[in-house]
This record gives structure tokens, C-alpha cells and sequence, in this order.
């Protein structure tokens, strides 16, 4: 046993790596929320007045809503008039280049594991790195153009198609959908565009990295992918934040539209900083996303590896209006030290021979708390619809919880549907097993949390993969309970 | 709906000043807190997470005068016995709308194994003992709970004495007779299972006529160390009847529960079955059917609640729907911190008939120890279409085909029984049932 409380010392004494915080000029705006803020926004991003008209609607409705208070989280009550609602990189000059970015501001990303360079040289993944909610840089442009693809920072689609943006704003999540998504429309400032045309098959990976920089700001960023008929895209999103003790907020929107024949394929792997050994500061992270199939025969894939965050409040949702169409998530979600994940899905069946999998993994440890909440909503007309939800719970330690709320609506006789939910802890003989053959403790547990999770992982495309791997390992390492 | 609210903290006022010689009592002073407790809560709206899907409080306040008490029924004694169902010899009782009718009801067992007394009376003759577990264990955090506390006084008070085997099962018809107004009215049960003693208990709900009536019924069963308890419910009500069912059950160390429920027929029901495992190594089985047609609406809630180490749980709940019928379930599964070595496992399966059926499930775990090995499991189909195929290809007719595919579906459920003439009173019901 006490080798086990040593082991566990060791691993919730391990530091978050990307804490750091880059001494960089930003440019902010002042602290609160008003109707002028949302101008000065509007103003400082040269947006049309449509935009503008837009986010004050969402803004007034935001202020009649009340924050949910149904998750199974706890946390202090969030001031939403003490947070910076804008702040950015400095520029001195328009971008031309990545040559022109801060040498800083590379550096920054460089550490962080992704350097824009290098990324574009090596790996042929396009990235959009955002720093505290604006795009700093997008590479591999030029590429994707050639074959319609258009993939740019949010600010600069406003910009240069404004009809596309105008037509899927806010689509599939509208403004007033919930408390934060409507914050969000009220307040975003920067995120990520991307739109693949008629039957193109983008040629490599998309990424997106976020990046939470200057102190008391919230980052609310916008995501919105839009798969024309017939085409292809895998899309990636990772972030990180400096450890600071106070915490922060982000609440972003990821709306995917899928017409028909398409496929979207979106991997999260999230690391927010998630507060200290004490519970002290980390992200609170309340995200919308969702997606419709809303054409016959398409397909949107969530993936998600969630590791950080002081408090997570998410369900990445399918809206299955096409035919045919197929949603699919799946998740792993870690919690440790006094993290608290309420995350799951929204399976919404609509059309007829629509498909859904969900497969969630819950990993906690220490005093966390981790739950999985999900939807399965088979509607009248959904001849045939189909479903298969599994989720497993993976409990370290004693002081922890690991909570399961799936609904399960179903209102037509063909409609399959089930559902399986574990909770259990690391066998002795699992562990026994492997040290028997010379694999001390720390490993053997990052080995069978990686065998639990691979269901998850092998959706992820191979560089997230090794990511995610090292990720587990480093945040799990030994703590058996 | 703060009508509603309003014509039931009158009722209250009003039966506050029938309780004479009471007043002050621990039972007294449990109903003052109830009544307090659901004057915050109200009754349950559209938002009430735990009411989600059944939306009673709307239908109760379009339908029924909540005003109202339950008139004593003129049903003679050929009507009453109508209801009864062909058993062995059993310790019988029968209440119709509420009221104890001792001259029909018998007792065989001797007073030295098994006190049984109306709850009326009960409040003078076992004072002690009443007062002891009224009001105390139930969950008031439910309102109709809350109230059936602050307004009950009819029922039964049952205690089998300690190192007790019942040698016969004690069977209690409760009978609404809708012939006289609208019945509504508010029992409550009392089971104390002595340590070591062994009891099986049946209840079955049937309606005369086809008039509306609310039934919001509770009880509270203490089962004792190291003892065994058998407990079934059979609702047989009529598609005008609004029930809510709030069992509270208490167990204590090494003791076994067996919980079986079963709903055929009611407008709106509700059943709330929350079970509690306060000491160590005690095991507890629920087994439920729904078997349902028309538009009847049948909400099933339960909760295990493992406090302590080294005990187990199986739920096993099945439902058929057929028509406009709507099904809920709802099963939690809490494991409470230091509740290491926990075995708990639920399962829910339900056929639907039509595509105007329903069904709603939500099967909840909360687990706080990590010791532990729960699972969950629920499905959601129709017939397979293989299984009919290969009956239709020996010859069997569809609708017979249909019958025996459910008969075996609900087999699962009914195997469990442990009592013959109720598994073959069951049995009957549903093969008439299947077979219209």
C-alpha cells in the first residue's frame, strides 16, 4: 500500500508542462460585458454589420438566460464581469507570411510541440494556431486552394466569404441554444473556418491549436466546418493554457455541417491547465459542439481525449437528419487531483437507417469527479435506427467518483437500441500478471489504461495518437488505488 | 398548479385538527415537517429532473379534485371478493379505498410470530413502534412522499416478531371502489421484519369501475438483521387510475430483500422503490414487469443505495409496450464512499409494439468507491424477426407466434417469482394478455 500512495505522490506531484507563460504584448480590452464591448469587438475585427446585429441579438438573449445548473459539477460562481472579453497578440503589421509572425509568438507554439515550420515542412498537417481567441497563423494555405478548400482563421472568412459564413453561422448551434453558446455568439472573437467542397477529399490533416495567454481573459472561439456534398475531411483541435491560480473560462462553439455523402471526422485532444494538486486555478471549460448530417449518407466522427480542465462541461452531438447517416463518438476523459468532467454525447435520430456508436472511457483518480451524460433520442420517424452505447468507467483511489446519466428516448418500434455501462477498478491480477514479467507497477497501469482506451485512440489520427499516448501515460502513471 | 398546492395545505390544515390526542407526538411532529418540506418542493413541474417524463402534476390538476377524501365504499362482500386470486392458505387483509375491512380480512398466523393492526390503530395499540418508523425513513425529498406523510392515516402496521418464520405469506388486496366520487386517498404501509425472520408479503391493486381516482400510497419496510423479505406488487388498476408508489425499504446487516413489482394497467403510475443498505454484507434483488397497452404511463424510479461494504444488488426490469403506451425507468445505483467490495448490476430491457409507443430509460451510476464492480445494461427493440420467422415456418400462426416470443421475453422476470400460485396467477394474466 504504500508503495501505491508513493506511486500516486509521484504522479499527482507531476507538473504541467505547458504552464508557461509567454511574455508577449497584447493588446486588450477592457474587463466586462456590455453592449460596447461587443462593438469594440465587432469594431476591432472590421466586421460587417450584419455580425454586429447578430451578436448584440445574442447578447440580449444571453442576459434573459440563467447558467445550467444541472451538470454534476461544483464550482465557485463564474464573474462574467470580471473577465477581459478580447485580447490579442499585438501586431504591428498586416501578416504576409509566417516570417512575419513574433519570433515570440513561434517560439511559443514551438514549445508547445507544434512548430508552425516545421509542421509544414514534415508532417503535411495543416495548422491554425489561435492565441488567446485570435488566429496568429494558418499554414499550407496555398495547397488547399488549389482544391477549393478554403481554411482560414474565422476572422478572415467574415472577410473573404461572407456569404458562406452568413448562410452556417449558427445553423446548427443557434444563438440561443444555450447559456454559453449564446455568450459565445455574443463575444467570440477569433476561430477557426473551414469549408471542403463537392466531392473533394481534403489531402491532409486540419489543425487548430489554442493557446490561453494573457491573464483574466476568456477565450471564446468559433468553429465552423462545413463538408459540401460528397467530400472529406479530418479535422484536429488541441490547446493548452499557462497555470496561473485563478481560473479561467472558456467557452467555445463547434458547429459541423455535413451535407449529403460527406464525412467530417473531428479529434479533440484537450489539455487546458487543470488547476494545481490543490484544486487551485485550471480552465473551466464549457464548449458547445455539434454537428448535422443533415444530407443522406453522411457522417460526422467525434473523438475526444480530455485530459485537462478544472471543470469540463461538454457533449460533442450528432444531429442524424439524412438518411443513412452515421454519428459516431467516442471519448476518453481523465480526471485527476480535483478535476471534474461532466462530458458525454447527443445522438439525435431523425432519418431513417440512421446509425449511432458511442463508446466513452472514464478514467478518474485522486478527489475527481467524472461523469458521463448522454442522449439517445430515437425520433418517430426513424425507421430502423440504430444504436450501441457502451461506457466504461475506470476508478483509481477512493476518494474519487465515476458517474453514468444515459437517457435513453425511443419512440419507434424499429429502433435498436442499447446501451452497456461498467465501473471497476485495476485488477490485482492484471497487475500481478505484468510484474510477474518484469513490468514494474507504474508501467503496467499506463499499459492497461492504454489497452482499456485503444478503442478510443485507434480513432485518432496517428499524430494525435502518440500524443494522446504520452499524455495518458504521463497523467496516469501509477496510481493505482 | 399553486391551486393545487394551495387545496392541499388546506386538506392539511383541516386533518391537522382531526389528529386529537396526537398533537406533539414524534408521528405529529413528522407530518409538521413533511407538510413544511413540501410547501418548499410544491409539487413537481416540468422541470423537475426526477418527473421528466411524467408530467403528473399537469394531468392530476386537469383531472382530479385533490380537495377530495376517499367516501367508505358500499361494495358488499360478493363484490370485494371478486378480486381475489386463487392461493394457498394465507394471512389475507383488504382495504377498499383506504378503509381496513377487518370482517373480510383473516389472520392465521399467531399473534406470537406476526402483529398486524390498521394503521388508525396502530397509533394507539403499537404506539411506540409506529412512532418509531413513521415518516422517518422516507424519502421526502419526493413531494407526493412528503405528503402522503403529512396527510396519511390509513393502512397497516405489520410486525413479525423476531426469529420468526411466517409459515403462511400475508396477501393485502387494496381495492378502489370508483362507484362513490372520485376516490383519493393517502395509505401507508408499515413492515417491521424482526431479526432472523423470514416473511413474504403481497400486495395487488385493483379498481372497481371505471371512475377516475388518485392513489398516492407509501410504505416503509425495516428489514432486520439476518432477515429474509419477500415483497410483491401486483397493479392491476383501472386506465382511470393515477397512482404514486413511494417504497422505502431499510436494510441491516446480512439481511436479504427481494423486491418484485408488477404494473398491468393505470392511467398514470409511478412507482418509487428506493432501497437502502446501511450495513454490511446485505443483498437485495428487484425484479420488475410492464406490461402495457392503451395510454396507460407507467414510471418506474428506483434506487440502490449501498452505504456500507461487501453487499450486492441485481435489478432486473423488463417492459412491453404496446398502443399509445408510454414506459419511464429510471435506476440508480449510488456506492457511497468506504462501500468497497460492491456488487451491483441493473438491467433493463423493452420491446416496443407500435410506433406509437414509448419508452424512456435512463439507467444512472454513481459510484464514489473504487473497489467495486457495477454495470449497467438496457435495450430497446422489437420482435426478431428470426425468431419469428423460425416459429411462422413451423406452422404457428403470427399473433401465436407473437404471444409465445413476449411470454418467454417476460419469462425472465417471472422465473425469479418464488411463490407458485403467484407465478401462476402472473402467468395467466399475461398469456390472457398476449393472447387478447
Amino acid at each position: 500500500m504504500s508503495k501505491d500512495n508513493q506511486i500516486l505522490e509521484e504522479f499527482t506531484s507531476s507538473e504541467y508542462k505547458y504552464g508557461f507563460e509567454t511574455k508577449i504584448e497584447s493588446d486588450s480590452a477592457p474587463k466586462g460585458l456590455n453592449e460596447d464591448i461587443i462593438r469594440l469587438i465587432s469594431h476591432k475585427k472590421n466586421e460587417p454589420e450584419w455580425l454586429l446585429e447578430w451578436r448584440l441579438k445574442a447578447f440580449r438573449q444571453w442576459q434573459t438566460m440563467k447558467e445550467p445548473k444541472w451538470p454534476n459539477v461544483k464550482y465557485p460562481e463564474v464573474k462574467f464581469q470580471d473577465i477581459i472579453y478580447y485580447s490579442a497578440p499585438k501586431q504591428k503589421k498586416k501578416l504576409q507570411s509566417l516570417k512575419d509572425v513574433d519570433p515570440e509568438l513561434l517560439d511559443t507554439f514551438k514549445r508547445l510541440g507544434i512548430s508552425l515550420e516545421e509542421q509544414k515542412r514534415l508532417t503535411g498537417v495543416a495548422v491554425d494556431a489561435v492565441m488567446d481567441s485570435v488566429s496568429v497563423a494558418t499554414t499550407f494555405k496555398d495547397k488547399l486552394a488549389e482544391l477549393g478548400i478554403i481554411f482560414c482563421s474565422f476572422s478572415e472568412a467574415v472577410k473573404e466569404h461572407p456569404k458562406l459564413v452568413k448562410e452556417y453561422l449558427g445553423s446548427v448551434v443557434p444563438i440561443g441554444d444555450n447559456f454559453y453558446a449564446a455568450l459565445n455568439s455574443a463575444v467570440f472573437t477569433d476561430g477557426s473556418f473551414c469549408y471542403i467542397p463537392k466531392g473533394v477529399r481534403c489531402p491532409m490533416e486540419l489543425s487548430t491549436y489554442f493557446r490561453i495567454n494573457a491573464a483574466n481573459t476568456g477565450q471564446f472561439e468559433r468553429t465552423l466546418i462545413i463538408a459540401d456534398e460528397g467530400s472529406y475531411v479530418s479535422y484536429l483541435e488541441g490547446c493548452t493554457a499557462p497555470m496561473r491560480d485563478e481560473n479561467q473560462l472558456h467557452a467555445a462553439v463547434v458547429e459541423i455541417y455535413s451535407h449529403k455523402d460527406a464525412e467530417v471526422k473531428y479529434s479533440t485532444v484537450q489539455n487546458w491547465y487543470p488547476g494545481d494538486k490543490h484544486g487551485k486555478g485550471g480552465i473551466y471549460n464549457f464548449v458547445t459542439k455539434r454537428g448535422i448530417c443533415a444530407g443522406s449518407n453522411s457522417k460526422i466522427s467525434w473523438t475526444q481525449v480530455e485530459t485537462g480542465s478544472a471543470v469540463t462541461w461538454k457533449y460533442p452531438s450528432c444531429i442524424l437528419k439524412g438518411d443513412n447517416s452515421v454519428g459516431e463518438f467516442y471519448s476518453v476523459a481523465v480526471t485527476n487531483n480535483y478535476q471534474q468532467a461532466d462530458t458525454g454525447t447527443k445522438m439525435i435520430h431523425i432519418g431513417k437507417n440512421t446509425k449511432s456508436r458511442i463508446v466513452s472511457k472514464g478514467v478518474s483518480a485522486g478527489f475527481s469527479q467524472n461523469s458521463y451524460r448522454g442522449l439517445v433520442k430515437v425520433q418517430k420517424r426513424a425507421e430502423n435506427a440504430r444504436n450501441f452505447s457502451q461506457c466504461d468507467s475506470l476508478l483509481m483511489g477512493d476518494q474519487c467518483g465515476a458517474h453514468t446519466f444515459p437517457y435513453i428516448e425511443i419512440q419507434n418500434q424499429t429502433g435498436k437500441v442499447e446501451h452497456e455501462a461498467t465501473t471497476s477498478k485495476i485488477g490485482e491480477d492484471q497487475i500481478f500478471y505484468l510484474n510477474q514479467r518484469g513490468i514494474d507497477t507504474e508501467d503496467a497501469v499506463a499499459l492497461i489504461v492504454n489497452g482499456y482506451c485503444k478503442e478510443v485512440l485507434n480513432q485518432l489520427p496517428m499524430e494525435f495518437a502518440v500524443e494522446a499516448q504520452k499524455l495518458l501515460a504521463l497523467t496516469l502513471e501509477g496510481s493505482v488505488g | 398548479m399553486s391551486d393545487i398546492k394551495e387545496t392541499l395545505l388546506n386538506k392539511y390544515t383541516e386533518f391537522e385538527k382531526s389528529l386529537n390526542g396526537q398533537t406533539g407526538s414524534p408521528s405529529h411532529l413528522a407530518r409538521k415537517a413533511a407538510i413544511e418540506k413540501f410547501e418548499v418542493l410544491g409539487l413537481p413541474g416540468p422541470k423537475t429532473e426526477e418527473y421528466k417524463y411524467t408530467h403528473l402534476t399537469r394531468l392530476l390538476g386537469k383531472e382530479i379534485d385533490l380537495g377530495l377524501t376517499a367516501q367508505e365504499s358500499k361494495l358488499s362482500r360478493e363484490e370485494i371478493e371478486k378480486f381475489h386470486f386463487p392461493h394457498d392458505e394465507a394471512n389475507v387483509l383488504y382495504f377498499v379505498n383506504g378503509y381496513y375491512k377487518s370482517e373480510l380480512s383473516r389472520i392465521l398466523s399467531p399473534e406470537s410470530e406476526l402483529k398486524i393492526s390498521d394503521l388508525h390503530s396502530a397509533f394507539k395499540n403499537h404506539e411506540e413502534d409506529v412512532q418509531e418508523i413513521y415518516g422517518k425513513y422516507l424519502n421526502h425529498e419526493d413531494s407526493f412522499a412528503a405528503l402522503n406523510t403529512a396527510l396519511s392515516n390509513q393502512g397497516v402496521f405489520i410486525n413479525v416478531e423476531k426469529n420468526k418464520v411466517l409459515s403462511h405469506p400475508i396477501i393485502i388486496y387494496s381495492i378502489t371502489d370508483t362507484s362513490v366520487d372520485t376516490p383519493v386517498y393517502y395509505p401507508r404501509n408499515i413492515f417491521q421484519i424482526g431479526k432472523n425472520s423470514q416473511a413474504k408479503i403481497i400486495e395487488t391493486f385493483q379498481t372497481h369501475g371505471n371512475g377516475k381516482s388518485f392513489i398516492n400510497h407509501a410504505s416503509e419496510i425495516i428489514v432486520s438483521e439476518s432477515a429474509n423479505v419477500e415483497y410483491y406488487k401486483i397493479q392491476e388498476d383501472s386506465e382511470e387510475t393515477f397512482r404514486v408508489d413511494n417504497t422505502q425499504v431499510i436494510q441491516y446487516r446480512d439481511s436479504v430483500f427481494n423486491a418484485y413489482a408488477f404494473t398491468f394497467n393505470g392511467r398514470i403510475i409511478r412507482n418509487n422503490l428506493n432501497i437502502r443498505l446501511v450495513d454490511e454484507h446485505c443483498e437485495s434483488h428487484m425484479f420488475g414487469l410492464y406490461l402495457l397497452k392503451g395510454k396507460t404511463h407507467v414510471d418506474n424510479h428506483t434506487v440502490v443505495d449501498h452505504e456500507k461494504a461487501d453487499s450486492f444488488s441485481n435489478e432486473i426490469y423488463k417492459g412491453i409496450l404496446d398502443e399509445k403506451s408510454t414506459g419511464v425507468f429510471n435506476g440508480k445505483i449510488y456506492v457511497r464512499p468506504h462501500a468497497q467490495k460492491t456488487n451491483a448490476f441493473q438491467s433493463n430491457k423493452n420491446i416496443l409494439l407500435t410506433d406509437e409507443a414509448t419508452i424512456n430509460t435512463k439507467p444512472q451510476l454513481e459510484i464514489w468507491a473504487n473497489d467495486v464492480k457495477c454495470s449497467h445494461g438496457c435495450t430497446t427493440g422489437q420482435l426478431d424477426e428470426e425468431q419469428m420467422f423460425y416459429l411462422r415456418a413451423r406452422g404457428i400462426s403470427k399473433e401465436n407466434a407473437r404471444a409465445i416470443l413476449l411470454t418467454a421475453f417476460a419469462e425472465d422476470v417471472l422465473e425469479n417469482i418464488k411463490i407458485d400460485f403467484i407465478h401462476e396467477h402472473l402467468h395467466d394474466l399475461i398469456y390472457r394478455r398476449l393472447n387478447n
